[in-house]
């Protein structure tokens, strides 16, 4: 049992998932992938196009993000996000749609260097779900 | 005196107008409850984001070189106002409300000899507001088209603020908004969102400690942003709850007076038509007695 803290994602519209027996969450941060078990430091961290892993006991669920702010802070973990799905729910017409707009974006030679790497990542990460 | 006929068909219209405003009242309390809902779900986001700001700006030491959404640009020379109202009529007080709060605060600035900017969000609030302010009025937005309040519009709202900002157009932000009480009580508020009100920074202890990745000031940088939406989003689901409560109050009212209405019609109708059979009868028998 002590190896184990709180999750919750939220985005705009409502909590999105609230669970208590978690024992590891992995988040496409900004820098690179990490992984959060209990008693990890207090942090902030915004996330990059990717997919949470949320690990219980028993199961894991994933979801695809495409921006979010981290907190950790006293073994609550608060993702907070405006774009989030779970991963079951997105079938491959969906992510094919979803894959265009985002190739679209990349074609697009006004947008910078840093959108340019997120929307890569986006692509690299759709193409994996597909 | 009015007619017989006449005073039918005026308690018949006046009925079937009760029946619309009856039928208003029941899809607004209907909505309300959904808007009530999600406001109350927004909530935590909101909440959470402004504490993570909070906790950040703690946190930054070179306050010189600070995000400029978080210090503001140093001065205070043009205001932009969001003034968010709704699409539809009919809710009573609720748009006079928000643009009388609206109108004094410019005059207050326009009589500082400062710029000022409007944005309107929401129709109503652009039709009243084009007859005075019809120079100032940079962008009117609606989301007529939206079913219901969403992200993705607010979002929209809060590009068009920082594409202004960064642009320099202006220095200070507000928006202007009805906080949702209860159905019988919104509370028209102003809200400065850029720069980010200091009183509220100091406000919290500094015991906690985090760690950042990245740097604090790229968090920031990224999250101002996202800020400001998460703050239109808020004000856009206070504003629709307080539009459904403030309409089905004032429909309840309608539907009330109207009933009254109906009632004093009735009584007048029927003394006319007694006064009616009473001379007719009053012709007969004066008729009768001169024969």
């Amino acid at each position: 049992m002590s190896e184990q803290f709180k999750v919750e994602i939220i985005n705009p519209e409502k909590s999105f998932l609230l669970k208590e027996n978690v024992t590891e969450v992995v988040i496409p941060a900004f820098e690179g992938e990490m992984g959060i078990l209990k008693d990890h430091i207090s942090i902030i961290s915004f996330l990059k196009p990717g997919v949470i892993k949320v690990f219980s006991k028993s199961d894991e669920e994933n979801y695809y993000v495409e921006d979010g702010i981290v907190e950790f802070k006293n073994n609550n973990l608060s993702i907070l996000t405006s774009s989030i799905f779970n991963v079951k729910d997105l079938d491959s017409t969906k992510i094919d749609e979803m894959l265009k707009k985002a190739e679209n974006d990349s074609n697009n030679s006004k947008i910078d260097d840093q959108n340019k790497y997120l929307i890569d990542q986006k692509i690299d990460t759709l193409k994996t779900l597909n | 005196m009015a007619s017989l006929d006449d005073l039918k068909k005026r308690i018949a219209s006046v009925k079937s107008t009760q029946k619309i405003t009856k039928a208003m009242k029941m899809v607004a309390a209907a909505k309300l409850r959904r808007a009530q809902e999600n406001a109350e779900k927004g909530r935590p986001y909101s909440e959470k984001m402004n504490n993570i700001i909070l906790n950040l700006s703690n946190s930054i030491t070179d306050k010189e070189n600070a995000p400029k959404l978080l210090m503001g640009t140093g001065e205070e020379k043009i205001h932009l106002c969001i003034v968010m109202t709704s699409d539809r009529g009919l809710c009573g007080g609720f748009n006079t409300n928000i643009i009388k709060k609206a109108k004094a605060y410019f005059n207050k600035i326009l009589n500082e000899g400062k710029t000022l900017k409007i944005i309107t969000v929401g129709s109503k609030g652009y039709d009243q507001l084009k007859r005075f302010y019809n120079a100032n009025i940079i962008e009117k937005m609606s989301f007529k088209d939206s079913k219901s309040t969403n992200y993705l519009d607010a979002e929209k709202v809060g590009k068009i603020i920082i594409d202004n900002f960064v642009k320099k157009n202006f220095d200070v932000c507000t928006i202007f908004y009805n906080q949702f009480k209860n159905v019988i009580t919104q509370i028209p508020q102003e809200q400065q969102i850029i720069p980010l009100k200091s009183s509220k920074i100091e406000e919290i202890n500094s015991e906690d400690y985090y760690e950042f990745e990245p740097e604090e000031d790229e968090i920031l940088n990224n999250l101002l942003p996202k800020n400001i939406s998460t703050q239109i989003f808020k004000a856009m689901l206070e504003n629709s709850a307080s539009e459904q409560g403030s309409r089905m109050s004032a429909m309840d009212n309608a539907t009330r007076n109207a009933g009254d209405m109906v009632d004093k019609l009735t009584i007048e109708y029927n003394r006319s038509r007694q006064a009616s059979i009473t001379k007719e009868l009053i012709e007969i028998i004066s008729g009768a007695e001169s024969l």
